[in-house]
C-alpha cells in the first residue's frame, strides 16, 4: 500500500483509474461528478501516451470511449445521471461489441434534471442494462473512498477480462466526501485475454484476422446466437463477480439491505439497535449487478423481516423481494430528490417493526 | 497484356449490397484506391456510419469500425487518440453526418482532428426508405416531404461543407461529384489529398461527395446522374472550400 | 486491342459503363445471372480501346481492362 492521503472521492477515483493504466479520459461536465474530468485533464496530459479531452457531449464522450476502446486502450468516462442517460446509446453499442470500458456514474436527484443532491435512483437504469436490447454491466457501489480506489482498479481487469463495461455508481456524497485513502499498488493480472480484436492496423498475413468492431447482426439467427454469447459471459460474472458484505446477520431476526452511502448510515442504525436490544443485521450489496441473491435468501430463512433502505422510491427492493421469495415479508424504506436518509430514521422503521411484531 | 484497370485489393470480394445504379459502389472503390496507392491499408483504421454505407465494414479491406448512428467522428477522435499512427476516416452519408451527427462532425472539424472524412451526399435518407434529409434540395419530393421539401417548413438544406469551412480547424474541405468519368477521376484526386493531408499530420480533412440515388429519387441511373448534375451542384457549388498549406 | 474481363456474376445491369463508352460497345445481355440481373456485355471486343471509362464508372467494380 501506498502513502496514506486525504482526497475527494471523484479525485481518489480519477487518480485510482490512472493507476490502473487508463490512459484516455472523454468526458463532459455536470455536477456533482467534475472532479473527475477536471482531475484526468490535469493529469493525463503528463503521463506519455495519455489524452484527456473534454467532448462536445456526453453522446459523444461515450462513443470516443467505443473508439478508444475498439483500439484497444484503458479507458474511462464519468458522468452523473442525466449524461448517464445520454450515454446509454452508446453504452448499449459498446456492450454489443463487446468493448471494455469503465463508466462512472455520480448519481444525482432524478427524474430529469431533478437535483444535484445525492440519490440512488438510477439503480434500475443500471442494473438492467440502461440502454436498448438484451444485455448487463458489471455494477460495483463502492460505499467509502477507499472502496472506490479499489474497486476503480479491479474495474478495469474484470472490463477488460470480460470485454464488457463495467459501471462505477456512486452517489454525490461519495464523489465530494474527503477521505483517507491509500492508492494501492497495481497487481498485474496475468489471467487477461490479449487483446487480439483492437483494431490497430491490419494487413493479408499479419497474423491475425481483419478487426470489425460492431454490434450489427442482421441476421436473426446469427444476432440471437451472439446475444447468447453475451448472456454466457453474464452467467460468468454472477458466477464469480457477485459481492456483498454481511454484518451480525447470523442471528438478526431483522435484516437491512442497502448499498452505497446508505449502507454506513444503516449501519449506525444497525449498531443502534443491537444496543437496544433488537438484532438487527445488515446485507451490502457491493455488485448491484450480478445481485447478491444468495446472502439474502440464506438470511430470509431465519429473519422475522427485511428492511431495505435506499435513496429512491424503492428499486433495489425488487431484487431483493426476488431474492426472499416470499419467505419473510420485505419492507422498505427511502427518500428521495437528494435527501439522505437518517440513522433515527432507520432505527425507527425497524423498532416500528419489532413492535408489530412482524 | 498489362491490366489498365482491375478491382483494387482494398476492397474485399463481398458483393455490394448498394441498389444498381448508386453511386456509394463508385466512392468505396475511390476510397479503396486511394488506400492502396498511399500505402496506408496496414495502419487504416475505418468508420462506417449508419445508413446505406452500414455495411462498409464488409467492404474496406482495412480494420473496421461500426459507429452509432452520426457518432462517427466521435469514434474516429477515439480511436486515432489511441494511435496517432493510424489513418483513420469515417465514411458517411447525409442524414448520419449533417443531421443526427451535427455536433460530432462540427466538433471534430474544429479540434482539427486529424482524421480524414468522406461525406456522402444524396439528399436523401436511402436505407430507411426515402425520406428527407437535411440535404434534401427545396422541392424535392421524398416519402417525408410528400408535397416536395417547402422551407417554410422544414427549412433549408444545409451545405455543409462551406459551413464547415468557415472553421479554423479543419485543413482541406472539399466538394466534388461523380456523375461522370471525368468528375469522378477529380474525386479521386480530392480524396487522396485529403488522406495525404491526414498522413502530414495537419489536421481535419474532408471530402464532400455528391452521389446518386436513382432507387429513392425514383429515376433510372442514368437519368439520377443527369439529375444530380443539373440540380444538386448548382445548390452545392463543387470545388476546394478550404486548403492550409 | 484491349480486352474486357466483366464480373457477371456481380454486375446488377445498371448501364452506366455502357453510357459513357466512347465506341459505344457495351449492352446489357439477354442472358440473366444468379442474382436475376442482366449482366453488362461486349459486343465487339476488338474495338475496344482500352480507356476504361467503363471500369471507372462503374459501382460495382466489375470490370477488368487489360491492354
Amino acid at each position: 500500500m501506498g502513502q496514506k492521503m486525504l482526497m475527494k472521492g471523484n479525485e481518489a477515483i480519477a487518480e485510482a483509474a490512472i493507476q490502473a493504466g487508463c490512459r484516455f479520459f472523454f468526458g463532459y461536465p455536470i455536477t456533482p461528478q467534475n472532479q473527475i474530468p477536471e482531475y484526468m485533464s490535469k493529469r493525463l496530459p503528463k503521463i506519455e501516451g495519455g489524452c484527456f479531452l473534454q467532448a462536445e457531449s456526453e453522446v459523444a464522450a461515450i462513443n470516443m470511449v467505443y473508439g478508444a476502446a475498439g483500439a484497444g486502450a484503458r479507458v474511462m468516462t464519468s458522468s452523473s445521471s442525466p449524461g448517464i442517460s445520454l450515454k446509454q446509446e452508446g453504452i448499449s453499442y459498446i456492450v454489443g461489441a463487446e468493448l471494455p470500458c469503465v463508466i462512472v456514474n455520480m448519481v444525482r436527484g432524478g427524474p430529469g434534471l431533478g437535483s444535484i443532491q445525492p440519490a440512488q435512483s438510477d439503480y434500475f437504469q443500471s442494473t438492467r442494462g440502461g440502454g436498448h436490447g438484451d444485455y448487463r454491466m458489471l455494477v460495483l457501489a463502492p460505499s467509502s473512498v477507499q472502496e472506490a480506489v479499489e474497486l476503480t482498479q479491479e474495474a478495469f481487469d474484470l472490463a477488460d477480462l470480460y470485454r464488457n463495461p463495467v459501471l462505477i455508481m456512486g452517489d454525490g456524497l461519495i464523489g465530494q466526501m474527503m477521505e483517507p485513502v491509500e492508492m494501492p499498488e497495481r497487481k498485474e493480472r496475468k489471467d487477461l485475454p490479449a487483446k487480439t480484436w483492437a483494431a490497430t492496423g491490419w494487413k493479408p498475413g499479419c497474423g491475425r484476422d481483419r478487426a470489425v468492431i460492431n454490434s450489427l447482426y442482421i441476421d436473426p439467427a446469427v444476432l440471437e446466437k451472439h446475444v447468447n454469447h453475451l448472456y454466457e459471459k453474464y452467467a460468468a460474472m454472477e458466477r464469480n463477480e457477485c459481492r456483498w458484505q454481511e454484518e451480525m446477520t447470523e442471528d438478526a431476526d431483522y435484516v437491512i439491505v442497502a448499498y452505497g452511502t446508505t449502507a454506513r448510515i444503516a449501519r449506525s442504525a444497525m449498531r443502534k439497535l443491537r444496543e437496544a436490544g433488537i438484532k438487527a443485521g445488515l446485507i451490502r450489496p457491493i455488485t448491484l449487478w450480478p445481485f447478491p441473491a444468495a446472502p439474502i435468501a440464506k438470511a430470509a430463512k431465519h429473519a422475522k423481516a427485511f428492511l431495505t433502505v435506499e435513496m429512491s422510491m424503492g428499486q433495489m427492493v425488487e431484487d431483493v423481494r426476488l431474492a426472499v421469495e416470499g419467505a419473510t415479508p420485505v419492507h422498505f424504506f427511502g427518500r428521495t430528490g437528494g435527501i439522505v436518509p437518517t440513522v433515527r430514521e432507520i432505527v425507527n422503521q425497524v423498532e416500528a417493526l419489532a413492535k408489530g411484531g412482524c | 497484356m498489362a491490366v489498365v484497370y482491375e478491382k483494387t485489393k482494398l476492397l474485399t470480394d463481398k458483393p455490394l449490397h448498394y441498389c444498381p445504379g448508386c453511386t456509394h459502389g463508385i466512392i468505396h472503390r475511390l476510397v479503396a484506391e486511394a488506400i492502396d496507392e498511399l500505402g496506408i491499408q496496414e495502419r487504416t483504421i475505418g468508420i462506417a456510419p449508419v445508413g446505406c454505407a452500414v455495411f462498409a465494414y464488409d467492404y474496406f479491406n482495412c480494420d473496421m469500425m461500426e459507429a452509432a448512428h452520426g457518432r462517427a467522428p466521435a469514434v474516429a477522435t477515439g480511436c486515432k487518440r489511441v494511435n496517432p499512427k493510424n489513418i483513420v476516416f469515417t465514411y458517411q452519408g447525409d442524414g448520419d453526418l449533417a443531421s443526427i451527427g451535427a455536433a460530432e462532425i462540427t466538433h471534430a472539424a474544429t479540434r482539427g482532428e486529424n482524421i480524414t472524412v468522406i461525406f456522402v451526399n444524396n439528399a436523401i435518407y436511402g436505407m430507411t426508405g426515402g425520406q428527407m434529409a437535411p440535404t434534401t434540395l427545396p422541392g424535392q419530393v421524398t416519402t417525408t416531404s410528400p408535397y416536395g421539401r417547402d422551407p417554410k417548413l422544414c427549412g433549408y438544406p444545409i451545405r455543409v461543407s462551406e459551413m464547415l469551412a468557415t472553421l479554423d480547424g479543419p485543413a482541406y474541405i472539399s466538394r466534388v461529384s461523380v456523375h461522370d468519368v471525368k468528375h469522378i477521376l477529380d474525386a479521386k484526386k480530392s480524396i487522396r489529398k485529403a488522406f495525404e493531408t491526414q498522413i502530414a499530420g495537419k489536421g481535419f480533412s474532408l471530402v464532400e461527395v455528391l452521389s446518386a440515388c436513382p432507387t429513392n429519387w425514383g429515376m433510372t441511373p442514368q437519368e439520377a446522374l443527369k439529375w444530380l448534375e443539373q440540380n444538386m451542384i448548382p445548390q452545392y457549388p463543387l470545388g476546394v472550400k478550404k486548403e492550409v498549406e | 486491342m484491349a480486352k474486357l474481363t466483366i464480373a457477371v456474376e456481380t454486375c446488377k445491369g445498371c448501364g452506366l459503363c455502357a453510357d459513357v463508352c466512347p465506341r459505344h460497345l457495351l449492352a446489357l445481355s439477354k442472358e440473366i445471372n444468379s442474382r436475376g440481373y442482366h449482366p453488362i456485355a461486349i459486343s465487339d471486343q476488338d474495338q475496344c480501346i482500352g480507356c476504361a471509362f467503363c471500369a471507372r464508372m462503374c459501382p460495382d467494380a466489375v470490370i477488368k481492362v487489360e491492354k
